[in-house]
């Protein structure tokens, strides 16, 4: 069925773009089975022998890091929404700040495997082990939609006749090919050269075309800030902008479409002149409250993610922690420049992205825009550029699913199979329990992409980042600096402030995706129909429109979730202060003293001789 | 293949001789000592860090006029946020991994030459 559309497609398709998409599909799954062959025991598996060097461990952490939604996603929501969008590179590197300065090194020195571990560990707890185990597959999955998305449109893009679906379904079945046969030592090579293929695809392109159709600063220059009485003069070639696109003025400024997005659509419904005004006066304090409730979302939510966080045990030591940490920083920030010019050049250049939806919209300007070269004399340029920013988005999207593959199979294969199910598995059937569970959580996490064609892959990612901000963060900070925490508070915290701001979030998806749908629809008659089939979505709708406030503190939950986790925590575990763990001080001793002292403690000992 | 193995420490932390000395890894005040040094050098960078963060809205919505000023092409707040904020934050994490490097290796030397590996 797949090649049929291929088939079909193929009369359109540029070869050098389908050469460089391939290339890079084929050095990834090659260096997976390569790898494959060297990593054999368990441990090799789930975190690498536990000595990867300062830079290998860098560049992967870093290639894990840059998703789909940095590469695509960030410069499709500049280009779509403005300066508010810029929030989001700027604290997805930010937020690993908060990782290094309160989470790092005392994790790295706890030396548990993975977040369950650590939960287990902390509070002597095999139940509160299992709960966490959850909440690593939950959060994981919120976090592999928006890679499938971004594995749906760059298929679709390169071959124009293939659905977003069936771009879903391929590259997912190849990841998940790949991580099932190479595990994690596999990953941190493929990983680490996807960062540099990365940084090269988002870096090249923007340069060459830059030099050709002109800079960042003269494109930016060319938007017209609401201070300005006119337009600048054009030094630059510039498209006329349809009519969705938002105005240079709201564009150009902070509180733009993206945090204004909700009172918008209550003015749209006001009916009366008073409400209207009520309405515009309410306007830009909520999009302050906006943007503080995305910054604190991004930034706690990058020290809660799991798959970045195991990375940290891949660290000989935990002065390496905090080097490696250092070096992530700089390696993602110098790439998150990039993104957001994408999106600027692409407002005078490729506007007409503005009117399409789903795969066909803003989320591709970074394929489409070098293809602009063919039209200016430069056609061979043009498509091999346009060749290695799609390699880039393959990388992009292959290593954080990958990543996320591993560390939710981990979960899944260390935990449920390996303590819960069949505690005295062999090394032999743990490994074949990895397999499989790769196999289970990718066919899910292709089911679940396949839904979310209507929504943003950037969107959906700092989704994800609000979950973990409410849960894991406050888990993690509050479990490594406050000795009073208990089980009972730890699990109340965690769960409280997570499943809160989950289904606040959902919320507002189904809703959205509803919405979606129904623009889809002409007829008056089918679109009553269609809003009956979907009464959920349209209560959801309707109160949006009446309440704007509740639906900027459902689409951006942190503001309220973070403060409500750490509360429940602090109240539940001063109730049930005599659980506090009889040799707290010890482990205290483990997360803090340093490592020169010998208290470093191996909490899973691996025992000699197995396994190998 | 492995199974839990909760540490109890070794033999010399759970010796009650060293619970008064108070550069003994053993005593609360060592505990107590260590963290308090340590939160209080991560607090002082988050800091700096959480005044930029809640600055530049602050400044966005109190003084748009100002932040809008061009900059060579850039506006204000724009060539703040899209470029100059990752450097920024270089110096904080590097000013932090420097000191806290140096504070452990303190502490290190703080403690009984015996407990050393």
């Amino acid at each position: 069925m797949i090649s049929t559309f291929v088939a079909l497609s193929l009369g359109q398709v540029d070869p050098w773009i389908a050469i460089c998409s391939l290339a890079t599909v084929f050095v990834t799954v090659f260096m997976g089975f390569w790898s494959a062959t060297k990593s054999k025991s368990a441990g090799d598996f789930f975190v690498a022998g536990r000595s990867v060097s300062v830079g290998w461990n860098a560049s992967a952490i870093s290639g894990e890091y840059l998703s789909a939604a940095s590469f695509m996603g960030v410069a499709g929501m500049v280009m779509a929404t403005g300066y508010d969008a810029l929030w989001y590179p700027v604290c997805y590197a930010c937020g690993y700040l908060f990782l290094l300065l309160f989470i790092a090194g005392p994790l790295r020195r706890f030396g548990a495997y993975t977040i369950p571990d650590f939960a287990e560990g902390r509070y002597d707890s095999p139940l509160f082990r299992k709960i966490a185990v959850c909440f690593v597959l939950f959060i994981g999955f919120f976090y592999t939609m928006p890679q499938m998305k971004g594995a749906g449109t760059t298929l679709a893009y390169i071959f124009p006749g293939l659905p977003y679906w069936a771009g879903v379904v391929v590259v997912g079945a190849v990841i998940t090919l790949n991580v099932s046969l190479g595990g994690m030592k596999g990953i941190t090579l493929v990983q680490a050269f996807q960062y540099w293929l990365k940084m090269f695809a988002i870096a090249v392109p923007i340069f060459i075309l830059a030099s050709i159709v002109g800079f960042y600063h003269t494109h930016l220059g060319a938007n017209k800030t609401a201070f300005e009485a006119t337009a600048n003069p054009a030094h630059v070639e510039r498209l006329a902008l349809p009519a969705k696109a938002p105005k240079d003025e709201q564009w150009i400024a902070p509180f733009g479409k993206l945090t204004t997005k909700a009172v918008d659509a209550s003015l749209a419904a006001a009916k009366t002149p008073e409400a209207k005004a009520e309405l515009e006066a309410e306007r830009r304090p909520y999009s302050l409250l906006y943007t503080y409730s995305l910054i604190i979302a991004l930034v706690c939510g990058t020290a809660g993610l799991p798959h970045i966080l195991v990375r940290f045990y891949t660290n000989p030591d935990g002065v390496a922690a905090k080097r490696t940490t250092m070096w992530v920083m700089i390696l993602i920030g110098i790439f998150y420049v990039f993104p957001p010019i994408y999106g600027v050049i692409g407002r005078s250049l490729t506007p007409h992205l503005y009117d399409a939806v789903g795969a066909k919209g803003t989320d591709k300007v970074v394929l489409e825009l070098p293809t602009l070269l063919a039209g200016k004399d430069h056609a061979l340029l043009g498509s091999i550029l346009s060749g290695i920013t799609c390699a880039g988005a393959f990388a992009a999207f292959m290593s954080t699913f990958s990543g996320l593959l591993v560390s939710m199979t981990g979960a899944l294969a260390h935990d449920v199979y390996g303590r819960i199910l069949k505690p005295d598995s062999t090394p032999e059937q743990r490994l074949r329990a990895f397999k499989w569970a790769a196999v289970l959580i990718g066919a899910v996490s292709i089911l679940l992409g396949m839904q979310v064609e209507a929504l943003e892959i950037n969107f959906m990612v700092g989704q994800a980042f609000a979950i973990a901000a409410a849960s894991y963060f406050p888990l993690l900070f509050m479990s490594v600096w406050w000795r009073g925490m208990t089980m009972p508070g730890a699990a109340a915290g965690m769960l409280g402030g997570g499943l809160a701001a989950l289904v606040a979030i959902t919320l507002t998806s189904i809703s959205d995706v509803a919405a979606a749908g129904a623009k889809k629809i002409t007829d008056a008659s089918q679109l009553a129909a269609y809003w009956a089939d979907h009464s959920l979505a349209k209560v959801l709708a309707d109160t949006w429109v009446a309440h704007p406030l509740a639906r900027i503190l459902c689409e951006q939950p942190a503001i309220w979730a973070v403060p409500l986790s750490i509360t429940l925590m602090l109240v539940v575990s001063k109730s049930t202060a005599a659980k506090i763990p009889g040799d707290i001080r010890m482990k205290m001793l483990v997360l803090h003293a340093p490592e020169a002292l010998g208290l470093k403690q191996e909490y899973i000992k691996e025992h000699e001789g197995l396994g190998h | 293949m492995r199974s839990i193995a909760i540490s109890k420490g070794a033999a010399w932390l759970r010796t009650p001789m060293s619970e008064s000395n108070p550069n003994s890894p053993q005593s609360e005040a060592f505990l107590a000592r260590l963290m308090r040094d340590q939160l209080r050098l991560s607090i002082a960078c988050a800091l700096c860090f959480a005044i930029a963060l809640v600055a530049l809205p602050l400044l966005n919505y109190l003084a748009p006029e100002f932040m809008a000023q061009r900059v060579a092409g850039f506006t204000l707040t724009w060539l703040i946020l899209g470029v100059l904020f990752f450097p920024f934050v270089w110096v904080i994490s590097f000013v932090f991994i420097k000191r806290s490097i140096a504070l452990e290796e303190a502490e290190a030397a703080a403690a009984p030459q015996t407990n050393q590996r």
